[in-house]
C-alpha cells in the first residue's frame, strides 16, 4: 500500500444527518451482517479524499449543490440517485475533469489526503485519481498499448516495452482480464467486447496506480454477466484503492458498495453505510427512491 | 436516370483518362525510357519540335524530361513537406489549444487563404518575395559563380517553394482540423482522466486517431502542389533548369520549372502535332502522377483501420 | 475511532472558492511538451500574421491603384499605363465564365450527389463514382485544360467555337473554358452536397416515405431542402474555384485582351468566341506577363480577392444557417 502511515480519519457530519447513525466500519455496530452483501467493509478504512461543502453549477443551472462527503479506502462508496441530480458530475469535479466544460464553476473544497485538490497539477491530480467512464472507451491501439499508454505518457522517459510488460501484466490481472488477453496482446482493443473493454479501461486507470478509482456508471453499457464480473472486480479492488461509482442500479449499488450516498436534484439527501440507506432510508426521498427500486 | 447520367460522367472521364494516354503515347513511344532521363536543354528540345513541326515528313520528338522532373519533385516534396509540419501544429492548435478569440479568427483565415486564387500568390511572389530573394538573399559572389551555368535573378526553386507552403498549407489545415475535431470526446477524456497533460493526450490519441484525415489533407495538398501550373510558372523562373544539389546554398535560389507550367508555357504551339504529343506526355505524367497519389493515399491508410481508427 | 464522529467546528460560510485554473497549466510538463505547445502557439500565430500580412498587402496596394474608370473602359494593348485601359471585359468574362461553369457543374453535381447518396445501387457503380469523383478533384486543371484543346478542336463540336476558313476549328471559346471549368467544380458541389444529404438524421427520411412519399419526392421536397445549406455551400465554393482558375483560361479561353466574338449571332457569337477573365488578365499583367502592367495586376487582383472575400463570407452564412442537424 502507499501510504504508511495513513492520515487521520476525519469526517465531516453532513446536513441532517445524525452523527449517531453513521456506522463506522470496523466498529462494533458495523460489523451487521446482512443478508445479500457479499463482502464486509474493510476494517482498515482510511479516509482519503474529503468532499467540503462543493457546489459546482454549469452556467447559471446548479448541478451540485453544498455536497459534502468523505471517500475512504477500503470502501466502495455509491453515489445514487435519479438521473440528472449531479451525481456524475460530483464524480469528474473529484479529479477536476469538470473543469473541461468551459461553463462550469465550482466552489468548495475537495481535499485528497488534507491537500486541496485546487492546489493540485490537474495532471497530478488525475494521476491519483483516475476515472474510468460510462461508454468503454478503450483507445484505438493493441490490448498491449492501451495499459502500456498510461505507464509510457506519466512516465518523465518513455520507458521500453520490456520494461512495461510486468506492469501491463500486474494491471491486466488486476482487473482480471489477462487471462483472457494474455495469448494476443496486441490484439485491436477496440475488437474486445464491451465487458472486456471496460475491464481494460478498469486496468488502464489502475496501471497509473492510482489512489483513488472513479467509476462513472461502468455498466450501464454491458451486459448483465460482464456486469457481474465487473462489481466482483470492484468488490476486490476497495482494498488496493478507495473506489467511487456511480451507478443507476439500486441492486447494483447494493451488491458492491459499503457506503451509498443519495442525491435528489444536486443535493445530498443521505449518506451511511449501505444496509442502513437501503435498509431504513431517514430521509423520506430516499425511502421513495430505494422502495422505487426495491419494490 | 440518375444512373444514367453518372455513367454518362464516368464515360465522359474515363474518355479524359484514355484520349490523354493516347495523344502522349507518341512521345513515349519516340524516346523510350529516356523520355525520363536527362540530356540535352529541355527548352531548346521544345524549340526543336516546335521548329520542325513545318516539315511534316520528319517530326523532331526527341525530348528529355528530367529536369522539369527533377524540378516537379523538389517544389513538390519541398512545399508539401513544409506544409505539413506547419499545418499539422497549426490545426492541433486551432482545434484544442487556441483561445476562443484566436480561433474565431485563425478559422475563417484558414478558408480565405485555401480561396484565394493562384495568380493572386503568384503576383505577391513575382512583385514581393522574387525581388527580397534576388536582392537579399543571392548575392553577387553566387551569381558570379554559376553565372556560365544559369543566371539567378530571384525567380527559383526556394521562391516557389515558399510560395506553393503558403497555398496548400491551408487545405491540409482544413482537412487536418475536421479530422482532428472528429476524434471522440471520449478517448481524449479518457486520457485526460488517467492523468496525462493536454498535450500528449491530443498528440498521442487525437493525432493518432485524426491519422486517417492527415493522410487525405496530404494527398489533396499534394495533388494540388503537382497541378498548380500558374503560380509557379510566374515565381520559378521559367527556365528548364534542374536545381543542383551540388552548388551548395545556392540550390536553392536556382530557377527551376515544373511539369505543369511547363505545359501553360508551350501551350501556344500546340497544334503541330509532335508538339502535342510531347505536351500531352507532360500531362500523361501528370495524370498518372495524381493517380498514383489516390492510389498511395488509400494504401497508407489501410492499415490504420486495423485498430479501429476510423478511416 | 469510536463510532460516534465528533462533528469538528464548521466554519458558518463555505470556505471561498480557491481560484481555480481553468486549464491546466504547462509548467510541470515534460520540455518536449512544452517545446511542442510552443511551436503550436509560435505557427498558429505566424500563420494569422503572414495571411494578414499578404491580404492587407493585396488590399491596399489594389485601392492604390483601382480607379472607377478601370472597370468600364476595355483593355488594350499598349506600353504605357494609360494606353492599356481598363479591364471591363475581364471583369464581365469572368462573370461569364462563372455562371455558365456553375450551370453545367451545378446541376450535374447535385444529381450525382443525390443518386451516390439516396440511391447508391449498384454499389459497385456508387464505389466507381466516388472514387472518380475523387480523382477529378485530384487531377491537375491544366490537364482538363489540354484535354479542353482537344476535345474542342473536333470538327463535330465546331459550333461552340471559332472556324477558320480552313475549317479549322479553333477549340478556344467560353463554350470551352466553362465546360472544363464545370469539371474542376464538380467535386466540390458533389463532395459539399453529399455530405449535406447524408447529415439529415435517417428518421427524417422514414418519416416522408412512412406517409406515402416517394423517394424522388421525399429527395425534392424534404432532403434538398433540409440541405440547402450545404448545397450552398457547394455552390459557392465551386464559384470560387471557376473564377481563380487561370490555367485553363489561358488554355482554352484564348485569354485574349477583348472579346473576341465569332459569328455574327449577338450574344452567341461572344459565347463562341474568345475573351479573358481577371485571373488571365492578372496573369498577363503580372511581370512575367506579356502585358507587364503591374498596377493593372494590382488593380485586377484587388477586385478578384474582393470576390473571393464576399464568397467566403456567403458560405459563412450558408454554413451557420445549416447547424440544424448537427
Amino acid at each position: 500500500m502507499r501510504f504508511v502511515t495513513p492520515p487521520p480519519v476525519r469526517r465531516l457530519p453532513l446536513a441532517g444527518e445524525q452523527p449517531a447513525t453513521v456506522v463506522e466500519p470496523g466498529a462494533p455496530g458495523g460489523a451487521v451482517a446482512t443478508s445479500g452483501r457479499r463482502l464486509q467493509a474493510s476494517p482498515m478504512a482510511v479516509e482519503r479524499m474529503t468532499v467540503d461543502r462543493m457546489s459546482i453549477a454549469y452556467g447559471a443551472k446548479v448541478a451540485v449543490d453544498e455536497v459534502s462527503l468523505p471517500i475512504r479506502q477500503g470502501e466502495v462508496l455509491a453515489l445514487i440517485g435519479p438521473s440528472g441530480c449531479g451525481k456524475t458530475t460530483l464524480l469528474r469535479s473529484l479529479n477536476r475533469l469538470t473543469e473541461l466544460t468551459k461553463t462550469a464553476s465550482m466552489k468548495g473544497r475537495i481535499l485528497l489526503d488534507g491537500t486541496d485538490t485546487a492546489t493540485l497539477e490537474p495532471t497530478a491530480l488525475r494521476r491519483r485519481v483516475t476515472m474510468v467512464f460510462q461508454q468503454p472507451n478503450p483507445f484505438p491501439m493493441s490490448v498491449f498499448d492501451n495499459v502500456a499508454y498510461v505507464l509510457r505518457e506519466q512516465a518523465s522517459r518513455r520507458p521500453r516495452k520490456r520494461a512495461l510488460q510486468g506492469a501491463v501484466q500486474s494491471a491486466l490481472e488486476r482487473a482480471g482480464l489477462w487471462e483472457e488477453v494474455k495469448g494476443n496482446l496486441a490484439h485491436p482493443a477496440l475488437r474486445l467486447s464491451g465487458g472486456q473493454q471496460q475491464r481494460l479501461c478498469i486496468a488502464r486507470a489502475l496501471a497509473a496506480d492510482p489512489e483513488v478509482l472513479l467509476l462513472d456508471e461502468p455498466c450501464s453499457a454491458l451486459d448483465p454477466i460482464s456486469t457481474q464480473v465487473i462489481e466482483e472486480l470492484i468488490v476486490q479492488l476497495r482494498e488496493q484503492v478507495a473506489v467511487v461509482i456511480v451507478t443507476h442500479n439500486l441492486q447494483q449499488a447494493f451488491r458492491i458498495a459499503d457506503y451509498v450516498a443519495f442525491m435528489y436534484l444536486g443535493e445530498l439527501v443521505e449518506y451511511g453505510p449501505a444496509e442502513q440507506v437501503f435498509g431504513a432510508p431517514r430521509a423520506d426521498r430516499t425511502k421513495e427512491y430505494v422502495s422505487g427500486g426495491f419494490g | 436516370m440518375l444512373g444514367a447520367l453518372v455513367c454518362a460522367v464516368l464515360l465522359f472521364v474515363l474518355t479524359i483518362v484514355v484520349f490523354v494516354f493516347k495523344e502522349a503515347w507518341p512521345s513515349f513511344q519516340h524516346n523510350g525510357w529516356a523520355w525520363f532521363s536527362s540530356g540535352g536543354n529541355v527548352d531548346r528540345q521544345i524549340q526543336e519540335i516546335f521548329t520542325a513541326a513545318a516539315d511534316l515528313r520528319r517530326p523532331v520528338y526527341t525530348f528529355h524530361a528530367w529536369p522539369i522532373i527533377w524540378g516537379t519533385f523538389l517544389i513538390t516534396t519541398g512545399a508539401v513537406a513544409l506544409s505539413f509540419v506547419a499545418a499539422l501544429f497549426v490545426s492541433v492548435f486551432i482545434v484544442e489549444f487556441a483561445p476562443e478569440w484566436i480561433r474565431t479568427i485563425l478559422e475563417p483565415v484558414v478558408r480565405l487563404l485555401a480561396s484565394v486564387p493562384s495568380v493572386i500568390f503568384g503576383l505577391v511572389g513575382v512583385l514581393v518575395l522574387v525581388p527580397f530573394i534576388g536582392e537579399h538573399v543571392i548575392s553577387d559572389d553566387n551569381r558570379r559563380s554559376v553565372s556560365y551555368i544559369v543566371s539567378l535573378s530571384g525567380y527559383s526553386l526556394l521562391a516557389g517553394v515558399l510560395i506553393l507552403t503558403l497555398m496548400i498549407a491551408p487545405l491540409m489545415i482544413a482537412v487536418f482540423s475536421d479530422g482532428l475535431r472528429s476524434v471522440p470526446r471520449g478517448w481524449l477524456e479518457g486520457s485526460l482522466g488517467l492523468g496525462i497533460n493536454r498535450w500528449r493526450t491530443f498528440w498521442k490519441i487525437g493525432v493518432r486517431t485524426a491519422r486517417p484525415a492527415l493522410v487525405a489533407g496530404t494527398v489533396l495538398a499534394t495533388a494540388r502542389a503537382l497541378g498548380e501550373a500558374v503560380m509557379l510558372a510566374m515565381v520559378t523562373g521559367g527556365v528548364a533548369f534542374a536545381p543542383n544539389p551540388a552548388d551548395g546554398v545556392i540550390f536553392f535560389v536556382e530557377p527551376t520549372r515544373p511539369l505543369a507550367a511547363t505545359i501553360l508555357q508551350a501551350s501556344e504551339e500546340l497544334t503541330a502535332p509532335a508538339m502535342r504529343h510531347t505536351i500531352f506526355a507532360i500531362a500523361a505524367v501528370l495524370l498518372f502522377s495524381a493517380l498514383m497519389l489516390s492510389l498511395t493515399g488509400w494504401v497508407v491508410k489501410q492499415p490504420m483501420k486495423k485498430y479501429g481508427v476510423r478511416a | 475511532m469510536s463510532a460516534m464522529t465528533a462533528p469538528p467546528a464548521q466554519p458558518a460560510s463555505p470556505p471561498p472558492a480557491p481560484r481555480r485554473s481553468a486549464r491546466d497549466s504547462s509548467a510541470s510538463w515534460r520540455l518536449t511538451d512544452r517545446l511542442g505547445l510552443a511551436f503550436a502557439w509560435l505557427l498558429g500565430i505566424g500563420f494569422l500574421v503572414v495571411t494578414a500580412a499578404i491580404v492587407l498587402y493585396m488590399m491596399v496596394q489594389g485601392l492604390r491603384y483601382v480607379r472607377p474608370e478601370l472597370f468600364v473602359t476595355s483593355p488594350s494593348a499598349g506600353f504605357t499605363e494609360s494606353e492599356t485601359g481598363g479591364f471591363l471585359d475581364p471583369l464581365l468574362g469572368t462573370v461569364i465564365v462563372a455562371a455558365m461553369a456553375m450551370a453545367i457543374a451545378f446541376p450535374l453535381g447535385l444529381c450525382i450527389a443525390v443518386w451516390l447518396s439516396e440511391y447508391g445501387r449498384p454499389s459497385l457503380l456508387a464505389r466507381v463514382t466516388e472514387s472518380t469523383i475523387e480523382m477529378l478533384a485530384g487531377t491537375p486543371s491544366i490537364v482538363f485544360a489540354l484535354f479542353g484543346t482537344l476535345l474542342f478542336e473536333q470538327g463535330a463540336l465546331a459550333f461552340f467555337s471559332r472556324t477558320n476558313d480552313g475549317g479549322v476549328v479553333y477549340g478556344r471559346s467560353f463554350f470551352a473554358a466553362a465546360s472544363m471549368l464545370a469539371l474542376i467544380a464538380l467535386p466540390l458541389v458533389v463532395a459539399n452536397v453529399r455530405e449535406g444529404l447524408q447529415a439529415i438524421p435517417a428518421h427524417v427520411r422514414e418519416a416522408s416515405y412512412a406517409v406515402g412519399k416517394t423517394k424522388l419526392t421525399t429527395t425534392r421536397r424534404v432532403l434538398l431542402p433540409a440541405a440547402r445549406p450545404s448545397v450552398v455551400t457547394g455552390a459557392m465554393l465551386g464559384v470560387g474555384r471557376v473564377i481563380g482558375d487561370t490555367a485553363v483560361i489561358v488554355l482554352l479561353l484564348g485569354a485574349t485582351l477583348r472579346f473576341n466574338p465569332a459569328g455574327d449571332v449577338p450574344g452567341l457569337s461572344q459565347l463562341k468566341g474568345t475573351g479573358s477573365t481577371l485571373t488571365s488578365f492578372v496573369y498577363a499583367n503580372a511581370p512575367t506577363g506579356e502585358a507587364n502592367q503591374p498596377t493593372k495586376a494590382y488593380a485586377a487582383a484587388f477586385v478578384l480577392l474582393s470576390m473571393v472575400l464576399v464568397l467566403n463570407f456567403a458560405v459563412d452564412l450558408a454554413v451557420r444557417r445549416g447547424r440544424r442537424w448537427r
